[in-house]
């Protein structure tokens, strides 16, 4: 039974594993997902798209589509508004392409049917003539300054003069004497890293049904991670007003930050409108997911570092270029640099980013953005620097490891933190002394990344039987619903099978940010919590009204209410049922509700251990055993939080290993279904092992940190650094596919 | 006088300086100081920035309290996933 450290009292359901209340809808296919929403009268949409990487649209016509009987609407960006700015300019921008189409597969044109056939047929029957131009996808050759320029005027006010024309913003940030540092050190290595773009990868492609009238209200059912921000968006490239917009998420098959934006979400509204107010439904292919929806960056890194023999490391520096697609502001640039030394407590530092724009589709959040990337080039040095000096990997980031009171590299103090627990948990693991073979290496690497509070809106109401609903605007992704009914019931002092999460539409709660930046259960369960109390305060009044006693002389505990004391008076204490069976004749109903921007999101680090096998004929690489570490502060639900860090494992190793956009000559994404675009399946992988690292969060009332994204942080570099242990052949590109493998090794001699 | 730490590419609109003193006791009257005193901060500190007061990383909150001895960072502002 888990503990509760600051008050020592044992938690009952805190710690426990009942099964997911969302689990038997999910496998007897009762839940339903985006694209089973069906309604009367329902039109399908199909869209139209670019087959260029970079080309100018000289004329769109849809005549032959709508004299197709059954075709009720066609809509182009001639039917969106003008004269948005900024990113709600961008977002319409890549909902509908306006004078150029600035990637593959990007959207030109949408139409609508009376049935799915026919919408595809319409859409091959809108004529669009274009005039191709010069296309740039690769990071480095986007930075030249005689690149084809894709948005004139991108850059702002951190761009230094005379940059290319495709840099969009550029950071730097730093402390300490460099050189010093280095002159400091033993050993100065430098190397040069590149990683491609990925893709989030979710099993459910995006799919959303929307009617709008000619009124501009309007209502959508969709897939997401945050229907507060389908609303505003849609909102915005629409010109519509926020509030007459009704936006009810679906179950979601998966998000990873990819479904915290929009993409097509506003044609099914636009169509609707233009079609008299009928609902239209829009489910993308799983090609158009890849071709037109947020994959991550593409990278190209330099890390400079410098070790003395002991250890520690003395100077470090970091040099990325980002394409984050055709639109500024969507690479994790700064997130990466942030995240590059997060794990070291290093006193000369320099970071230097670049957000360059590539005629590729605008990126989207995945899973700790950017901190996957810059873990890639800066544990891998890491490594080669702890092998140059013949250092143990884990003694080093033990030495030189960031803890409670160290200054991060990006700025503040760290509060309570469990990066060294992780490590320590890593050594003493049987996988760090399991025995190797021929052609097989360990690899290690840490990672990190913030955690996040953010506008969060939460109700809990009590029923007539006692039992309690809590109303979440924050989708569940990964076992939300279970880990905050385990903290309603350990608060209220109910069971856990007695309360019920709801996740709610737009009109039930005040905004909430998406589920995103490893919130969920910290946010919204922080907010529960203090809903709760407002709950709890009220039946211990009603408690107090009975007793005709003082309401702070009662108290809650076990759920029921108490006298607080013998002076109180002596009853029998009234337990929730009691006080919720009465609630109509005693004041009526009874519920809390808390909203907030919740700070206290504690940070979350954690350090992986890969045994890898690799096939010197071939170079394909066989994961033998994997170890994750985390600290997950409080798990509330121990076999979800597992199930994050065999997530985030899963996904790592994919993107080490198979995963990659591959771009032709032409511009046009080569590998758009997974035959071609390779996920890691069950049969690629060996039993992830875990070890749940508990360092309480002192900014939640349970000490939740989150979990959801670190576990994807190392993985790139604890594999690549495996494979050069196997090998002596070191990878600076991902993915580190057979033939890349193969070729390091020849390559090495 | 609270002071607030800039990172290196915001210090060509404070005279290079890397820590900058303002008035103030919420992030909002920081924020509002700093582009009050230093104006070419104004777009940087609208298009979106994180803030950390005391190690925590503070997203929305203007009216988060800062004392006189906080340590204030401006951040760049962070995306989660």
């Amino acid at each position: 039974m888990a503990k509760d450290e600051i008050s020592g009292k044992e938690f009952k359901w805190i710690g426990t594993t009942p099964d997911r209340p969302d689990g038997l809808d999910k496998v007897t296919g009762r839940a339903r997902y985006g694209a089973d929403f069906n309604l009367p009268n329902m039109l399908y949409a199909a869209v139209v798209r670019s087959p260029h990487a970079h080309a100018r649209i000289v004329k769109i016509d849809a005549s032959k589509a709508l004299a197709l009987k059954g075709v009720k609407a066609v809509v182009t960006r001639a039917d969106l508004p003008t004269g948005l700015t900024g990113e709600d300019l961008y977002l319409q921008e890549n909902t509908l392409a306006g004078e150029k189409a600035l990637y593959d597969g990007h959207a030109v044109a949408a139409v609508a049917a009376t049935s799915q056939l026919l919408a595809h047929d319409a859409a091959q029957l809108i004529e669009v003539e274009y005039e191709v131009l010069p296309h740039v996808t690769d990071v480095d050759k986007a930075m030249a300054k005689d690149a084809p320029v894709i948005l004139p005027g991108c850059a702002d006010h951190s761009v230094p003069e005379g940059s290319a024309p495709n840099v969009a913003r550029m950071i730097e940030f730093g402390r300490g004497d460099l050189a010093a540092g280095y002159a400091e050190a033993d050993l100065v290595r430098e190397g040069h890293y590149t990683t491609e773009a990925t893709h989030q990868g979710y099993i459910e492609p995006h799919a959303a049904v929307g009617q709008m009238g000619s009124d501009g209200k309007g209502e959508m059912w969709v897939c997401t991670q945050g229907q507060w921000y389908i609303r505003k968006m849609c909102s915005a490239v629409l010109g519509t007003d926020p509030a007459q917009l009704r936006v009810t998420p679906s179950e979601i098959g998966g998000g990873f930050g990819g479904k915290t934006t929009i993409f097509m979400e506003p044609l099914p509204l636009a169509l609707s409108k233009k079609a008299g107010g009928r609902p239209v439904k829009l489910v993308m292919s799983r090609a158009e997911v890849l071709r037109a929806t947020g994959p991550t960056a593409s990278a190209s890194m330099d890390v400079k570092m410098g070790m003395k023999r002991d250890g520690t490391i003395t100077g470090a520096e970091v040099n990325f270029r980002m394409q984050g697609g055709p639109f500024p502001g969507a690479s994790p640039v700064g997130e990466a640099l942030s995240c590059a030394f997060a794990c070291y407590d290093i006193a000369n530092l320099n970071h230097v980013g670049w957000e360059v724009l590539a005629n590729r589709p605008k990126c989207a959040a995945y899973r700790a953005p950017g901190s996957p990337m810059a873990a890639y080039a800066v544990e891998s040095l890491v490594d080669e620097l702890c092998r140059e000096l013949d250092l143990d990997p884990i003694e080093v980031r033990l030495k030189n490891g960031v803890k409670e009171g160290v200054r991060a590299s990006y700025g503040p103090k760290f509060k309570k933190i469990g990066l060294a627990e992780t490590l320590e948990a890593a050594k003493a693991h049987p996988n760090y002394a399991a025995p190797l073979g021929p052609n097989q290496g360990r690899g290690v690497a840490s990672g990190f990344w913030f955690n996040h509070g953010g506008e969060t809106s939460v109700s809990l109401a009590v029923s007539e039987d006692g039992t309690a609903q809590v109303s979440v605007g924050t989708p569940d992704i990964g076992g939300s619903r279970a880990s905050i009914a385990l903290m309603a019931a350990e608060t209220l002092g109910i069971a856990y099978e007695n309360v019920r999460v709801n996740i709610v539409e737009t009109g039930a709660l005040g905004v909430n940010e998406p589920t995103h930046g490893s919130r969920a259960t910290f946010a919204s369960g922080k907010a529960m919590w203090e809903a709760a109390q407002g709950a709890i305060k009220e039946m211990c009044k009603r408690a107090a009204q009975k007793w005709d006693i003082d309401p702070e002389a009662v108290t809650w505990k076990d759920g029921a209410a108490w006298p607080a004391g013998d002076n109180a008076g002596k009853f029998e204490p009234l337990s929730i049922k009691e006080i919720a069976g009465e609630m109509g004749k005693t004041g009526g109903p009874i519920s809390g509700h808390h909203e907030s921007t919740p700070s206290g999101a504690g940070p979350s680090f954690g350090t992986h251990v890969v045994d890898v096998e690799v096939d010197p004929e071939t170079g394909r690489v066989t994961v033998l055993r994997y170890l994750v570490t985390q600290d997950a502060g409080r798990a509330i639900h121990p076999q979800y939080v597992e199930g994050q860090y065999q997530g985030g494992a899963a996904q790592g190793i994919g993107w080490a290993l198979n995963e990659g956009y591959i771009y032709g000559e032409d511009g046009r994404l080569q590998n758009t279904v997974f035959l071609d675009y390779r996920v890691p399946v069950a049969s690629d992988l060996p039993m992830i092992d875990t070890v749940i690292v508990e360092v309480p969060n002192p900014g939640h009332p349970f000490g939740v940190r989150g979990v959801g994204e670190t576990g994807i942080t190392p993985p790139l570099p604890a594999i690549a650094n495996a494979i050069h242990a196997a090998t002596g052949a070191r990878l600076r590109a991902l993915p580190m596919n057979p033939p890349a493998v193969l070729a390091a090794i020849k390559a090495k001699g | 006088m609270v002071e607030v730490n800039l990172w290196s590419g915001l210090r060509k609109f404070t005279d290079g300086a890397e820590i900058v003193e303002v008035e103030g006791k919420t992030v909002g009257q920081v924020l509002d100081a700093l582009i009050a005193t230093h104006p070419g901060l104004g777009p940087v500190i609208e298009a979106g920035i994180s803030v950390a007061v005391d190690g925590e990383v503070i997203t929305g909150g203007r009216q988060t309290p800062v004392g006189e001895d906080s340590e204030v960072f401006l951040m760049q502002q962070i995306k989660g996933g």
